[in-house]
């Protein structure tokens, strides 16, 4: 099978202006990604599903992955004025020399909701490729392209992924909550999803489970 | 009023049979408990092979699983309840004849099991319907569910006629229908029918 750069480079040639970057991954797998821009992701869909040589005919997993903000540290070396007092001068009499420092500079990535195909071709026997999407915000703008109308099996993982991670997904043909009833608010899989405190006795809790029993005894005033 | 057990002997030998109409009833009553045909996880597939050749459950009069609700003397709660599922196994019950019985079959169906702290799984089926015999396992072996049956045979047996502990269907002043939860914003609302279950105290 072609390797991802040759994958791409294959796309950027039918489908001009795709806009495709690889995400690398560093284990032994190797399995670089492609991650799509979502205004050409159909377009690259509908290659992949039909070009002769690739024939990605299986959309075999649909995964959701949250991406909370992150806070990135960086160092960054600063050059400045100071002002020092002159060597062998009169007591007061200063100079303004440049010194260079290093400056640890903290930005908020914004996070994102994420969403990983993993296509396979029943024609020719290979794959995995692996095809990823990014939503620009994990609030408001959670709007993604459907891949049902391309691959079929995509209807019921969209709809689990909209379902518990809250990506809406355009040109869905049924979205609809699937695990969860209808009523049900929020998206439980997203990483700061609150449930309701309904713990009960547990015999033997630990870690997660022992941080929601001492939170749910401080709040019912029963000590730890 | 039981009979006296020699008495009863010494007059069989005579050939004369004595009974009981309270012995006689509940004993068509537990030879005969039609199981509903209604699974929910992997706990069913126990239940299926309780059923089959090996364990034969037919063996307690129990092999006819009935399709319907209505023709059902027993529910074998065999499985994970979601919250989402809760509101239909009350709907079933409520729709079975008295007298009815439930099995509450593997840590799921009585307490959660793995899943008791997840935000899907309700913590036991027994807040919402009386639940009369449970099982632990993991599932349950169909040894288990034998003994379960059997269980449920003996507090057949047991049950007087009149008066204290008769069975519901003989009592006009018991709950015929159990209140069906509702699916709530977060959780089923609400989270257990006071009637039926209540929080168990914890001894530290």
């Amino acid at each position: 099978m072609k390797t991802v750069e040759e994958i791409k480079a294959a796309i950027e040639a039918a489908v001009p202006g795709a806009g495709l970057e690889i995400v690398p991954n560093p284990s032994p797998s190797a399995q670089h990604s492609l991650l799509l821009r979502p205004e050409s992701a159909i377009a690259v869909a509908t290659f992949l599903r039909d070009d002769g040589e690739l024939a990605l005919d299986f959309l075999s997993n649909v995964t959701g992955v949250d991406w909370l903000d992150k806070e990135i540290a960086e160092k960054v070396k600063v050059t400045r004025q100071v002002s020092r007092p002159v060597e062998g001068g009169e007591p007061g009499q200063v100079q303004m020399v440049e010194e260079t420092v290093e400056e640890t500079r903290k930005h908020v990535q914004s996070g994102y909701l994420e969403v990983v195909y993993h296509l396979f071709s029943m024609a020719k026997k290979h794959g995995p490729v692996v095809l990823r999407m990014r939503t620009e915000n994990r609030t408001d703008r959670v709007e993604l392209p459907s891949f049902t109308p391309v691959w079929r099996s995509a209807e019921f993982q969209e709809r689990e992924i909209f379902d518990l991670f809250g990506v809406v997904f355009k040109g869905h043909p049924d979205l609809r909550r699937l695990l969860m009833w209808d009523e049900f608010k929020d998206h439980p899989m997203r990483r700061d999803y609150v449930d309701p405190d309904d713990f009960e006795y547990e015999p033997t809790a630990h870690d997660e489970v022992l941080k929601r029993a001492q939170e749910h005894n401080e709040k019912q005033g029963l000590g730890t | 009023m039981a009979v006296d057990q020699n008495l009863k002997i010494e007059l069989g030998k005579q050939g004369v049979f004595v009974t009981t109409i309270e012995e006689l009833y509940n004993w068509g009553r537990r030879s005969s408990i039609w199981p509903m045909q209604f699974g929910l996880a992997c706990c069913a597939i126990e239940m299926i092979a309780t059923t089959m050749a090996r364990y034969d459950l037919a063996r307690f009069g129990a092999e006819v699983f009935r399709p319907s609700p209505r023709q059902a003397d027993m529910m074998i709660i065999s499985g994970t309840v979601t919250k989402k599922m809760a509101p239909q196994v009350v709907r079933l019950y409520n729709q079975m004849a008295e007298p009815r019985y439930v099995i509450a079959m593997g840590a799921c169906a009585i307490s959660g099991g793995p899943f008791k702290q997840g935000y899907n799984v309700l913590k036991g089926i027994d807040r919402y319907i009386p639940v009369d015999v449970h099982i632990p396992g993991c599932p349950p072996r169909p040894e288990a569910l034998i003994q379960a049956f059997m269980t449920l045979q003996k507090k057949i047996d047991a049950q007087p006629l009149t008066g204290e502990g008769r069975p519901r269907h003989l009592d006009a002043n018991a709950p015929g229908e159990f209140p069906v939860p509702v699916q709530g914003e977060h959780d089923l609302e609400p989270a257990a029918n006071k009637n039926v279950w209540t929080v168990p105290k914890i001894i530290q």
